[in-house]
């Protein structure tokens, strides 16, 4: 099958005009050897299947990071290139194209964003450009999908030109100038209001109480949509229909060893989150409570990055950053982690240096939790009622203000402890786009297969472990030997010990496990303790599996060791100050 | 008028310059190349974040946000 690989500049509208030439059925991979993922897709052309390859974004065919060395294999396979140019910046953009006509692989020119280049008072004479390019270029908007037609019958007509040879990077420029004059004329032109709203979102003053608003709003959102997904479709899907469907089984297998481990470990009426069975909670705590969540934070990520919000965020947030070792780019691993950390930790891949990964890595694995423990923690919370001092919220916040301050002092620390380099900030701020709800909808989509296919498996598999680990008594032999560490040195009643060994396999069903113990158990405060350390003490087992295949054995035990350091710190820290012994 | 060379540093918020060199190794110099960021570009300032945090430069049609100490190795003269 024929390859027709998509290249160009990040930022140019690429991967809208891959979701306008593929169906629905994509699918994002990995290049073997990296975690640095592209698109493929299919598409018919005059009744033939070719593949179509959405390589990396790239500036230059001299790759300066992962990303980019991964965009320069994917064209070595290439029959046919699309070079998408960023009508708006044509200049820039032409040099990647220059690199691409000296390959000598046919290609052809999608001069994308067309409408916004004639707002912007650029006139561009894409005939002219033609000729002196050698090769076809179509205007395209690939957003409202104006011209896609135009490309898409125009592909075979895609060729090399010989007569640009391999030169120097000045000889290229000097091409460019020559062509830019030839083909580009740029009018004066006012201020628009989407100027207006990039400059205040990007100034400090005004940028960072929008900031503020956007992240709040976005959670807000984030909730609305998770719960109404949980009240409208999950909760009534498994009420409604699998509930009858367990019962009955229930009523077939009779008690003993197969009900105990499928369905409940008592013989009390079925509870989707306490009766810790297989087929019970098993399946209801990671699809009917944590996957609403999971799809209503990466739409609302995927919309955020679509609209070209992210890189001011990460302009914003540079300093503080920079002083944890990392830069501005590092908060989009913390907001996939919030999310499921699995993506969260193959995000940290897009940081320069070592040194940055490592930090970012360790700090997303201890201190930032992740969609499944977040909506455990409301739970249990939540589940307290008002018998008590302060209303649930109180303790939520001490729970996740403890895991802020977390975050940055141990940036703080490493940043100083960890050797390697932490190079400045430096990327493009994109002009604000209308984002394209189809290729929004797909990378969404495309996330959440992150979640099914890498992490749901490992919850399913959690829960049967916990169950074996249950009914040989392994789990209570264990309890017993960590009982005395639990009381002495945090505070916390023995029974914790349990909570904490589950959490290794699974931190939902961890809290899960809390909410089982009779409510008298613990005090509010000590189950602030808990929830923390849980969230501190050790990723997931999915997360920790990525984790390892990122930085390798030697960091990995270098990151167990500062994950246990740090959840013994705060544990002890939090008893002295919550509990006041 | 005589205009000095100054740093990107030294621009004023609402002053335009014009990009007369470049100073650092070669990577260095490409990497800032081919996002735009050349000798003979016209260039201003988008913002500044405080406490010493990155600068966001307008430049060749783009904004690109870039850390101080890369700011300093820019030199340009003002034109407006």
């Amino acid at each position: 099958m024929k390859k027709i690989v998509l290249m160009g500049n990040p930022n140019v509208g690429k991967s809208v005009v891959f979701s306008r030439l593929t169906g629905a059925n994509v699918i994002a991979s990995n290049y073997p050897g990296t975690t640095v993922d592209f698109s493929k897709g299919k598409m018919r052309i005059d009744g033939q299947r070719v593949e179509i390859i959405d390589a990396p974004g790239t500036y230059s065919l001299e790759p300066s990071n992962k990303a980019e060395e991964v965009a320069l294999k994917v064209l070595e396979n290439a029959d046919i290139v699309i070079n998408v140019v960023n009508a708006t910046n044509l200049e820039r953009n032409l040099y990647l194209t220059l690199e691409l006509l000296e390959k000598d692989i046919p290609t052809i020119i999608a001069l994308n964003l067309w409408d916004e280049a004639k707002h912007l008072g650029i006139h561009i004479d894409e005939k002219e450009l033609e000729k002196l390019l050698g090769i076809p270029v179509v205007t395209t908007i690939a957003l409202t999908g104006e011209g896609i037609k135009n490309l898409v019958s125009r592909i075979k007509k895609a060729k090399t030109n010989p007569e640009i040879k391999p030169t120097s990077e000045e000889g290229r420029w000097i091409e460019i100038g020559s062509i830019i004059k030839k083909v580009e004329q740029v009018e004066h032109r006012h201020h628009s209001i989407r100027d207006r709203i990039s400059d205040l979102t990007i100034k400090p003053l005004t940028g960072l109480p929008i900031a503020l608003g956007i992240i709040f709003t976005s959670f807000w959102f984030v909730r609305l949509i998770g719960e109404s997904l949980i009240t409208y479709v999950m909760q009534p899907l498994f009420d409604n229909i699998y509930l009858p469907l367990v019962s009955r089984l229930g009523e077939i297998l009779g008690p003993g060893f197969l009900y105990k481990f499928l369905i409940s470990q008592t013989y009390q009426e079925i509870d989707f989150v306490e009766s810790l069975g297989m087929i019970t909670t098993g399946l209801y705590v990671p699809i009917a409570m944590v996957l609403p969540y999971i799809i209503a934070f990466y739409f609302m990520l995927s919309l955020l990055e679509d609209t070209g919000y992210l890189p001011r965020l990460s302009t914003l947030l540079d300093n503080i950053f920079h002083k944890l070792g990392m830069h501005g780019h590092g908060i989009v691993p913390v907001f996939l982690g919030l999310g499921c950390n699995v993506p969260g930790m193959l995000a940290t891949r897009a940081l320069e240096t070592k040194k940055q990964r490592f930090i970012s890595a360790v700090l997303l694995s201890i201190a930032v939790p992740c969609m499944a423990q977040t909506a455990m923690i409301f739970a249990i919370f939540s589940k307290l009622g008002t018998d008590f001092t302060y209303a649930p919220i109180v303790y939520i916040s001490l729970v996740f203000i403890t895991l802020i301050i977390l975050y940055f002092v141990a940036g703080f620390i490493l940043n100083r402890v960890v050797k390697g380099d932490n190079p400045e900030i430096f990327l493009e701020i994109p002009s604000y786009q209308i984002p394209h709800l189809k290729t929004t909808f797909k990378k969404t989509w495309m996330r959440i297969r992150w979640f099914l296919k890498d992490a749901l498996p490992w919850m399913f598999f959690g829960v049967l472990l916990i169950n074996i680990l249950y009914l040989i008594g392994i789990i209570k032999y264990l309890a017993i030997l960590f009982k005395p560490l639990m009381e002495g040195v945090f505070g916390i009643p023995g029974e914790t010990s349990v909570v904490l060994l589950t959490g290794f396999l699974r931190k939902d069903l961890a809290v899960g496990t809390l909410l089982s113990f009779p409510l008298g158990t613990f005090s509010p405060m000590q189950l602030v303790i808990v929830a923390t350390m849980l969230t501190i003490f050790f990723p997931c087992v999915a997360t920790f599996a990525v984790i390892t295949k990122e930085l390798g054995l030697k960091d990995m035990a270098k990151a167990v060791l500062i994950m246990i350091s740090a959840a013994t710190i705060v544990g002890i820290s939090l008893r002295i100050i919550l509990l006041g012994v | 008028m005589e205009q000095q060379n100054i740093s990107l540093l030294d621009l004023s918020a609402n002053k335009k310059a014009r990009i007369l060199d470049i100073i650092g190794g070669h990577r260095f110099q490409k990497k800032l190349r081919t996002l735009g960021i050349r000798e003979g570009q016209e260039v201003s300032i988008a913002s500044k974040q405080p406490f010493r945090g990155p600068l966001t430069i307008n430049v060749c049609g783009s904004q690109i946000t870039l850390g101080r100490g890369m700011a300093g190795k820019i030199l340009v003269e003002e034109i407006e």
